[in-house]
């Protein structure tokens, strides 16, 4: 077992999974040719979520690559990297992903919020890896780009940072007066 | 909240995905929705996210249906609402591949990428990106540079990344963009510097100059993002790595520096980088080990995970760098993440002492079944080393790898275990025998027909040898009853062996072996009435040549001479003499558990360089009526320094009553070609050259090939160890470098060259005897010599045997080349196949007083094979 010199790539994520809690896909996203066919893709998923759907580990080694997990309710969510690939870098990744999702659903991860909110996450992906890239990993900017309706989000519901905001606002033009 | 969803999921009877019974046709048929006015732009997102959800589901869209509903999603670009633009976006990625004419929402995506709206500039910049070519790429260069230095952090990096996929086709344009990229990487948005300096990194990565002058930048100004340090770590290590120089380098500087940064990604990325470097000491290691040692107890599964998988990496080569890190390796041995618990566990046999093996053993057989195949090789793998290290473990060692054999597994698995105690068995002979019941068991529900056949044929081998051989016979006849074909081939041959050797046990075997006669497969037909004949001659020497010991000949050789010989009929019986032998007979594979099919590789190579030699020297008229190529020296000998005027390599080729040798000539000088070159041969024993193949031109670095023909002595044939004088001689005729213009005249020259010789090893092919005791029982006493001579300059049995292999080019026989720890006395036994054909077997003892005392004796079907082996060794 050679130990390999990574070649310096910002292509740092090899997929993105979410499966639902009998292991069937709800997202995935291969962002290279490891898995070339729909077949061998669902192989592998079958494959990833038996082996970690008992366990409350948050990383294992599958198929000579290393996979970071997390499991909210009846949602599974994973990163794949290459088994060279800095762990904490995939994990950045799940982080960010889980808490933009968390923040979007309102702290309701669980499938039937995610599917009803299909498009956010089409869109938080989107914004997270571009083609195995990392482009962002913080949970606040992700939800802020995919900026979703705001018809969507009921007063009452309106996040902390915002309510503060209008305070300060009004706040501000109570002293200017 | 959570309650109302609880309460609707029971309604619809669990079952509540919105998306699950999507029919593509009906979808694509929705998308006709794209073409009214107004657009209602929330049905039309959503229409959209079902397109990409059947997309993701793995859905095939047709060229035709997704060019269809492309179109007509390019309506929805009236619309200005956000969510349903960014749909858009995306459904324009997803089918950039399969839809056509994809590029005629270019200007709808320059305008929104040039546009007021932020939030759509960056997608849009992606999208652009992803349906241009380098031809349109040119056309939009000049949004692209502006974007790339874009304050707005997203649109910035939109246009970092994309430019970093287009660099793989088109890298001429982007690299027009480094000064926009270098603007960019000090900008303060840390995933912008980061996509900055590593597309900056890829453009510059041939140009050595420039990256060390970004690394050392960075050594001088820092950075904001860890992804960024992580990415310059692997920079400075691949270039050090190239450098292969010191490690007082500044970029090895740059990297230990990064092991106290405040990221722990860094640190860790840092950390690893180090340990990867080649060559690294026990001293550079050390701060990287201990923050590896910190990470340790973290409460991330992952850090953790990092730590030990790297300190188990370091483990394989300097076990005593990791000692300092036993303790908190012993308390991840319990950890709940498995994966982490058998890192630990394998990195603390590694590392830890003989006493706490049993101890490791049993926590990690505990939790076994939890961790993924490829850990379990990992152990197993372990194991195999601690076998090596340790040979009085093996017992605890072997039971562990029996549990495990009797467990779910995959192949890979399966096979390492196997491997493992093969390996246990040949080393460690008190092991055999629990060793062979075990395998035993295990072939009884066996579903790898490659193990049971390998275990089989270990069986056939070892079983016979043991003090009760009869009690295997069982396990091999249910093969024959309960099994598939090959299997049962494998299990008739395993009871040939066990009658051939055993002579009470012979009337049993062959009631067997006639039942296996009625077998529905040909094969084991075939085999068991060949095995049933064979034994009831009741002869040792047909025991031996067909049943313990098989063919010895090269299988491709044999498949082409038997084809040759039915393309050519002839009078004579076809004569198994003539095929060459398998040069590489089962090489050493019992240390390394290389897979199967890597070990087959060489042997092919091999037999086909023989084979390759063989149509050569058939293509020269001078070598007709040779006979068959008897054996090609496996290495060229160089007669000549590397770097001299012309590089001449020798190899030997044996016939029967023949040697030809091969020079491969290389002439290194630009401004001669030589003509007419030759090597003339001087030897000093009764060899006689018969002609010289010259070579007719050797022009500047084109290799080119002459041929000397010798007769072997005919008078005094036991002198075969024979010193050649060489001497090259050659036209010379000087020619313009520059044009290859030769002149017309030349001259005579002479190039001396090294001696060359000849040893009994180069006439005499290895074959690896499996049954050496029937092999020597089978040439029988007629023509056996023996005689003892003292090795003086010799201290070790070890290496009196290593010289005699060498020295003889015999191969050792049932690992007889191994010599025992604190003995004085060894015998070795060699086998191999003399010029012309017939076996020659070599039996040595060595006693080891102060000097080394070799009684040799050697047998063979004539006398001049032996008489070369006791005269060459005197």
């Amino acid at each position: 077992m050679e130990a390999l010199i990574l070649e310096p790539s910002l292509y740092t994520v090899k997929a993105i999974l979410i499966l639902d809690n009998d292991g069937d896909r709800l997202f995935a996203k291969y962002y290279d040719d490891t898995y070339p066919s729909v077949k061998e893709q669902k192989a592998f998923e079958k494959n990833i979520f038996n082996k970690t759907h008992r366990t409350d580990s948050e990383i294992a080694l599958l198929e000579g690559l290393t996979v970071v997990y997390k499991s909210s309710i009846d949602l599974y969510f994973y990163v794949i990297g290459s088994s060279y690939e800095n762990e904490l870098m995939l994990m950045a990744v799940l982080n960010c992903l889980f808490d933009s999702l968390s923040q979007m659903l309102r702290k309701n991860v669980e499938k039937r919020a995610l599917l009803e909110n299909m498009e956010g996450l089409f869109l938080a992906v989107d914004e997270i890896v571009d083609g195995g890239v990392i482009l962002e990993s913080d949970p606040q900017q992700v939800v802020h780009r995919v900026a979703l309706r705001g018809e969507d989000v009921p007063l009452t519901e309106q996040t902390v940072s915002q309510v503060l905001q209008s305070a300060k606002e009004q706040i501000k033009w109570s002293l200017l007066r | 909240m959570l309650k109302k969803f609880d309460k609707k999921d029971e309604e619809s009877g669990g079952g509540s995905n919105p998306f699950q019974h999507l029919e593509k046709s009906a979808v694509l048929q929705e998308a006709r929705v794209f073409n009214e006015t107004p657009i209602n732009p929330r049905k039309c997102a959503h229409i959209l996210t079902k397109i990409l959800y059947l997309i993701n589901q793995g859905e095939h869209l047709g060229t035709t249906e997704a060019t269809e509903a492309f179109f007509a999603m390019t309506k929805l670009f009236q619309s200005n609402d956000p969510t349903l633009r960014r749909m858009c976006y995306l459904t324009i990625k997803e089918m950039s591949c399969i839809a056509e004419d994809v590029i005629i929402v270019t200007s709808s995506l320059t305008k929104d990428m040039t546009g007021k709206e932020d939030n759509y500039r960056g997608p849009a910049v992606r999208a652009l990106c992803q349906i241009t070519d380098s031809t349109m790429l040119q056309a939009i260069e000049r949004y692209m540079k502006q974007a790339i230095v874009d304050k707005v952090p997203s649109v910035s990096s939109s246009a970092l990344v994309s430019s970093l996929h287009l660099l793989k086709c088109s890298f001429d344009v982007v690299k027009r963009w480094v000064n926009e990229a270098q603007e960019a990487a000090s900008s303060d948005n840390i995933m912008v510097q980061y996509h900055a300096l590593g597309l900056l990194y890829h453009v510059r990565k041939n140009d050595r100059l420039a990256v060390n002058k970004m690394i050392s930048k960075v050594t001088r100004h820092g950075l904001k993002s860890p992804f960024a340090y992580c990415m310059m770590i692997r920079v400075a290590s691949k270039q050090l790595e190239e450098e292969d120089g010191s490690r007082d380098s500044p970029l090895f500087d740059f990297i230990e520096s990064c092991l106290r940064n405040k990221h722990e990604m860094v640190v860790y990325e840092a950390a690893s980088a180090i340990v990867n470097l080649p060559g690294c000491s026990a001293k550079e290691l050390a701060p990287a080990v201990s923050v590896l040692q910190l990470f340790c107890s973290s409460p991330k599964a992952a850090l953790r995970y990092a730590a030990v998988r790297t300190l188990n990496k370091v483990a394989m080569k300097h076990p005593s760098a990791v000692t300092a890190c036993n303790l908190d390796l012993e308390n991840l041995v319990t950890d709940s993440n498995r994966s982490i618990a058998t890192l630990a566990i394998t990195t603390l046999l590694k590392t830890g002492s003989e006493s706490s093996i049993d101890r490791l053993m049993k926590q990690i057989s505990s939790f076994m079944s939890e961790i993924s195949d490829e850990f379990k090789v990992v152990v197993v793998q372990a194991i195999s080393a601690l076998c090596q290290k340790y040979p009085r473990k093996h017992a605890v060692l072997m039971n562990f790898l029996f549990t495990m054999l009797r467990e779910e597994g995959g192949f890979e698995y399966k096979r390492a275990i196997v491997d493992c105690i093969i390996s246990i068995i040949e080393e460690n002979s008190e092991s055999k025998e629990t060793g062979l019941s075990h395998l035993c068991e295990f072939i009884e529900d066996c579903e790898f027909t490659v193990l049971a056949t390998r275990i089989l044929h270990l069986l056939g081998q070892e079983g016979p040898k043991t003090t009760n051989p009869s009690k295997y016979i069982r396990f091999i006849y249910n093969r024959v009853v309960l099994e598939h074909e090959e299997v049962r081939a494998g299990a008739v041959s395993a009871l040939a062996k066990f009658g051939a050797q055993n002579e009470e046990m012979l009337p049993s075997i062959l009631v067997l072996l006639k039942r296996c006669v009625m077998d529905d497969d040909n094969e084991v037909r075939d085999r068991a009435t060949f095995y049933l004949n064979v034994l009831e001659q009741k002869q040792k020497a047909l025991n031996a040549g067909y049943i313990l010991n098989g063919l010895t000949v090269s299988i491709p050789g044999l498949e082409r001479a038997l084809q040759q010989y039915t393309l050519e009929p002839s009078e004579k019986p076809f004569d198994l003499k003539s095929v060459p032998l398998a040069t590489a007979p089962m090489a050493e594979q019992r240390t390394e558990s290389t897979p199967i099919t890597a070990v087959k590789q060489p042997e092919k190579v091999a037999a086909t360089r023989q084979e390759i030699f063989q149509e050569q020297l058939a293509a020269v008229p001078e070598f007709r009526g040779l006979g068959p190529l008897f054996k090609s020296s496996p290495e060229p000998v160089a007669l000549t320094e590397s770097e001299t005027e012309y590089v001449i390599r020798c190899t030997k080729h044996t016939f029967t009553n023949h040697m030809v040798f091969q020079f491969d000539c290389t002439n290194t000088l630009n401004d001669q070609t030589l003509e007419n070159v030759t090597v003339q041969m001087e030897p000093t024993e009764a060899y006689e050259v018969l002609c010289y193949v010259p070579a007719r031109s050797l022009p500047y670095n084109q290799p080119g090939t002459c041929y000397t023909l010798v007769a072997l002595p005919k008078e005094d044939p036991t002198a075969v160890a024979c010193t050649f004088s060489c001497m090259m001689k050659f036209t010379v005729k000087d020619c313009d470098p520059t044009t290859g213009e030769t002149d017309d005249e030349g001259y005579e020259d002479e190039y001396v060259l090294e001696d060359l010789e000849v040893t009994v090893a180069d006439h005499i092919q290895k074959v690896m005897k499996l049954n050496f005791e029937a092999a020597w029982d089978e040439v029988g006493d007629e023509f056996e010599k023996e005689e003892t001579f003292t090795l003086s300059t010799i201290k070790t049995l070890e290496e009196a045997v290593g010289n005699i292999v060498k020295f003889l080019g015999m191969h050792p026989c049932e690992r007889s080349d191994k010599v025992p720890d604190n003995k004085n006395t060894h015998t070795l036994l060699l086998a191999g196949v003399f010029r012309g054909g017939h076996d020659i077997l070599v039996r040595s003892r060595l006693l080891l007083l102060d000097t080394v005392t070799m009684q040799v004796t050697a047998r063979s079907l004539e006398e001049l094979p032996v008489d070369i082996i006791l005269a060459s060794v005197g």
